[in-house]
């Protein structure tokens, strides 16, 4: 696999610029003549179909949701980096992009995540005109809060229902789109497949989730914006909907992926109730600007929060990272309750949980700020756990959240298949190793917003446009391997049923693949996974006809996918042996520490697909650090 | 615990014609129901054991399970959402039940909401309706900076409480004439209360009410019982602002300019 991150020369805060100069242009005239297939609508896919179709493509937008306003970036919470530097205090673009690419624990590409930073400050004046309302003071100005890994204020928010506010914003450009015919929208429509012509990605076999027929769109350039695959753990943050298959598909079908194993756990999520539970719940990091985060000193200590003194509890974020106390990163944090936890010092009955406590801020700023801030989080806490975190701290654990793996993709957001673009949380190119708060909602709308309306033309203008028809035979064959899966999983009528073959999974993955990793467990889960993905093949119980509405075989489709994606994972994750960000092997390690060996694996690891049943090949981008030179990371 | 549910089933899309021919209310009994349990976690147990028995799992719509994607919502004994205040289905959990109770669970009835299978409604209404004017009509890289125009706070709030709205339905589903004027007004009360919302004020309020109209949605009788079934307690006043948007919309209705559009170089 040939992996050319085409990144343009010159200093680093000249390439954007040098690159918008080079990439060739398609005439106003002509661009109506090419037509551009967005997969997904969450902030990455509607902002990027919307801006495309304003300057004249004719644009198809695709999601499985019912309308394109529920895809799950509506759920992000807290809010939306940007180096405005309005707090004056020492915020820039420079700055941004340092602590992006320490985050991310030297990981990501510093070429990117300097673009990214350029973009923020584009972002949230767009944001503002087309209506969001963000957080104001009362002089009318922009407020703005702090988010983990920063020592500056450069968060907006709109309470904690930023990405929702954002999403309608972007989905507000895309209706309007819709309305005035540029764009074609197609609701409950799953992508199955990716088509490839000659090479180049020239559409994508999809399926209608009302009436279960499977068509083929033909395009000039296919958008993927599929978001992550968190819910390979089963249990996640993620919407229950969200899946691995549109990248997954286009893996098999010739696209690297690269780093899956770059998970991110979040530190503040509601605990597991039971054996029920189908999701679990985020509660936002801004909670960390007035929340401490703390557990009993003394193993075991089974007293009610209000009945331990402050002598007898360790705020143990505090102590450890003193210069980012309760802000630290979430891969730090993360690991930093699990030891607590692993050590016996764990609340509630299950002993997974620790303090996140309000008590010190209500009695300095009152409840009623507290309310303003962060009512909605404490509304949702209540209802999920009929406790009152005003009155007693809320009881918090890690949860899987977020991905930084993805599709590989150029400086231009291009795959390594020609003509196939890569978005938002589903491509892999600026988080590295663990995303910062606040820096998803960010790159969503940097790439959709203001860098594929660019990088997309450069490609469009070598192409003939409607060159390819979908009555292209490669359609008609890639149609029929898609419904002849289809057909396949109803017609197992095994005994178990899908979600069971999922929490399985889940437990694999969370158990060996999850906060921390070592060799014999990843060996392991590569044992077991492939063993129950054959029982799946043989033993699920998928109901109903693929003519209809059909929930079970929506999800056993995903599952099949999320069954083989979860060995590349563990591959990965066994193949980087070092520890960075998010991923903990418990081999490299420097007293709780993640510690990176850099010598050896300073690059991004691209899978390669080779066929059915043949081992994947593992290719390597090397990265590298010019202007942010490798460090350790600190926080202390 | 254990309930008894009456589960609205349908297989095909409903005819509109006679929605009690399209589907029937079928009877289930479920055991070990955990309080802790989110509304939809029960529905998937009971799911979960369907299949395994061999009969079809209840379809019903929901996504993010944390309340705003809006995705989720059912009848649930006549009520929107069921029967706690600014809860979408998702976040109700098993507390709020009886040991023992019956629980009847319906797809929202409306005429512009045609149901698909069993609990799943069709909203493409509410997209058509937003398609014709919900929006700001400013193309990407056109703005200025975002703190040019000040919003004063109480503004910025206003707008915010009206941009909550999850478009969940409950709304149309909670009145008797099925109107959509909660959701319309929660549209037209958040961009009318920020500056950069009130260039296009006048064409959007009037076509926001036609589109309205056009997908049939009723009209409101003043009983607020939308507003006691939104789950993000979105309150009537944006019915007020939108009523009086369009009359504003009706007072300054001037013809059109008859100079010829985009210059003549």
């Amino acid at each position: 696999m040939k992996l050319d991150s085409n990144i343009p020369g010159g200093p680093i805060q000249e390439k954007w610029d040098t690159r918008k100069f080079e990439l060739k242009l398609v005439n106003p005239a002509n661009k109506r003549k090419y037509k551009v297939l967005v997969v997904g609508s969450g902030l990455a896919g509607a902002s990027a179909a919307a801006t495309l179709a304003e300057l004249g493509y004719q644009v198809e937008c695709f999601c499985f949701q019912d309308s394109p306003r529920r895809a799950h970036s509506i759920a992000a919470q807290g809010g939306i980096n940007a180096a405005k530097n309005y707090r004056n205090d020492g915020d820039s673009i420079w700055r941004l992009f340092y602590d992006t690419v320490k985050g991310g624990d030297f990981r990501a590409r510093e070429a990117n995540v300097y673009r990214l930073a350029q973009c923020s400050v584009n972002i949230i004046d767009q944001a503002v005109a087309s209506g969001v309302p963000f957080a104001r003071d009362y002089g009318g100005m922009l407020d703005n809060r702090s988010f983990g890994g920063a020592q500056v204020s450069r968060t907006f928010y709109a309470r904690g229902q930023t990405g929702q506010q954002l999403l309608l914003g972007a989905y507000a450009g895309l209706s309007r789109q819709i309305g005035l015919g540029t764009v074609k929208m197609f609701s409950r429509t799953e992508m199955l497949d990716v088509v490839l012509v000659d090479g180049h990605a020239k559409g994508i076999v999809v399926r209608d989730l009302v009436t279960g027929e499977v068509r083929s769109h033909a395009g000039d350039a296919v958008v993927l914006a599929t978001g992550g695959y968190g819910n390979v753990f089963y249990l996640s943050t993620n919407a229950k909907g969200c899946n691995v298959t549109a990248t997954w598909r286009a893996y098999k079908r010739g696209a690297g992926f690269a780093n899956p194993c770059y998970t991110q756990i979040h530190p503040t999520c509601i605990p597991v109730s039971g054996d029920h539970q189908s999701k679990l719940t985020l509660m936002s990091e801004s909670l960390r600007n007035d929340g401490r985060v703390w557990v009993p000193k003394a193993k075991g200590d089974k007293r009610k929060a209000h009945e331990i003194p402050d002598g007898e509890r360790d705020y143990y974020l505090e102590r450890k990272y003193p210069s980012f106390g309760n802000l630290a990163p979430r891969d730090i944090a993360s690991r930093a309750a699990m030891q607590v936890c692993d050590d016996g010092r764990g609340i509630g009955d299950t002993g997974l949980g620790v303090y996140l406590d309000f008590r010190d801020s209500i009695a300095r700023l009152g409840k009623d700020a507290i309310a303003a801030r962060y009512g909605n989080l404490f509304h949702m806490y209540a209802k999920i756990t009929a406790e009152d975190p005003y009155s007693q701290p809320m009881r918090i654990f890690p949860a899987v959240h977020y991905t930084m793996g993805g599709l590989w993709v150029d400086y231009n957001l291009q795959s390594s298949i020609p003509g196939l673009f890569v978005l938002g949380e589903a491509n892999f190119s600026d988080h590295g190793a663990n995303r910062l708060g606040a820096s998803a909602l960010m790159q969503g709308l940097a790439d959709g917003y203001f860098v594929i309306p660019y990088t997309i033309g450069g490609y469009l203008a070598g192409q003939k446009a409607g060159a390819v028809k979908s009555d292209h035979p490669e359609f008609g064959k890639v149609a029929g391997e898609v419904a002849a899966m289809t057909k396949k999983l109803l017609s197992i009528n095994g005994k178990r049923t899908v979600d069971d073959f999922h929490k399985t999974l889940g437990k694999i993955m969370w158990s060996k693949c999850g906060m921390a990793r070592n060799e014999a467990g990843l060996q392991q889960a590569l044992r077991e996974i492939p063993a129950l993905r054959e029982e799946f093949w043989k033993d699920v119980k998928v109901l109903g006809s693929d003519a209809t509405m059909n929930q079970s075989l929506e999800k056993a489709g995903r599952v099949a996918d999320f069954l083989e994606f979860g060995e590349l994972m563990c591959r990965d994750a066994l193949e980087r042996r070092e520890s960075c960000g998010g991923h903990f092997r418990e081999e490299w390690q420097d007293e709780g520490e993640a510690k990176r060996d850099d010598e050896k694996f300073c690059h991004a690891a691209v899978w390669e697909y080779k066929g059915q049943n043949q081992a994947p090949v593992r290719n390597t981008e090397p990265l590298d650090f010019e202007n942010v030179h490798l460090a350790v990371r600190s926080y202390k | 615990m254990k309930v008894v549910l009456h589960i609205w089933r349908q297989s095909k899309k409903s005819t509109q014609q006679n929605f009690a021919q399209d589907g029937k209310m079928v009877r289930y009994e479920l055991d070990h129901v955990s309080a802790d349990m989110s509304f939809l976690e029960m529905l998937d147990v009971l799911n979960e054991q369907l299949t395994k028995k061999g009969e079809e799992p209840v379809a019903f719509d929901h996504d993010c399970r944390e309340g705003i994607c809006g995705s989720c919502g059912v009848m649930i004994d006549g009520q929107p959402h069921g029967p706690q205040r600014g809860t979408t289905t998702c976040q109700l959990h098993m507390r709020s039940f009886k040991d023992g109770a019956e629980i009847y669970i319906e797809p929202w009835r409306a005429a512009a909401f045609p149901v698909v299978r069993d609990l799943v409604v069709d909203r493409a209404s509410f997209d058509r309706v937003v398609q014709s004017g919900a929006f700001i009509s400013v193309n990407t890289g056109a703005a200025q900076d975002a703190n040019a125009i000040p919003v004063p706070k109480p503004d910025a709030d206003k707008a915010f409480d009206a941009a909550t709205c999850i478009g969940c339905g409950a709304c149309v589903a909670a009145c008797k004439n099925a109107s959509a004027m909660l959701f319309v007004g929660a549209k037209v009360s958040h961009f009318v209360h920020l500056p950069q919302g009130r260039v296009e004020r006048e064409l959007r309020a009037k076509n926001l009410v036609a589109a309205m109209d056009k997908e049939g949605f009723g009209n409101c009788t003043n009983q607020y019982e939308c507003e006691a079934a939104c789950p993000k307690e979105i309150p009537v006043r944006v019915i007020a602002d939108m009523n009086r948007e369009y009359l504003r919309s009706k007072i300054k209705e001037e013809p059109p300019s008859n100079k010829r559009v985009g210059g003549d170089g």
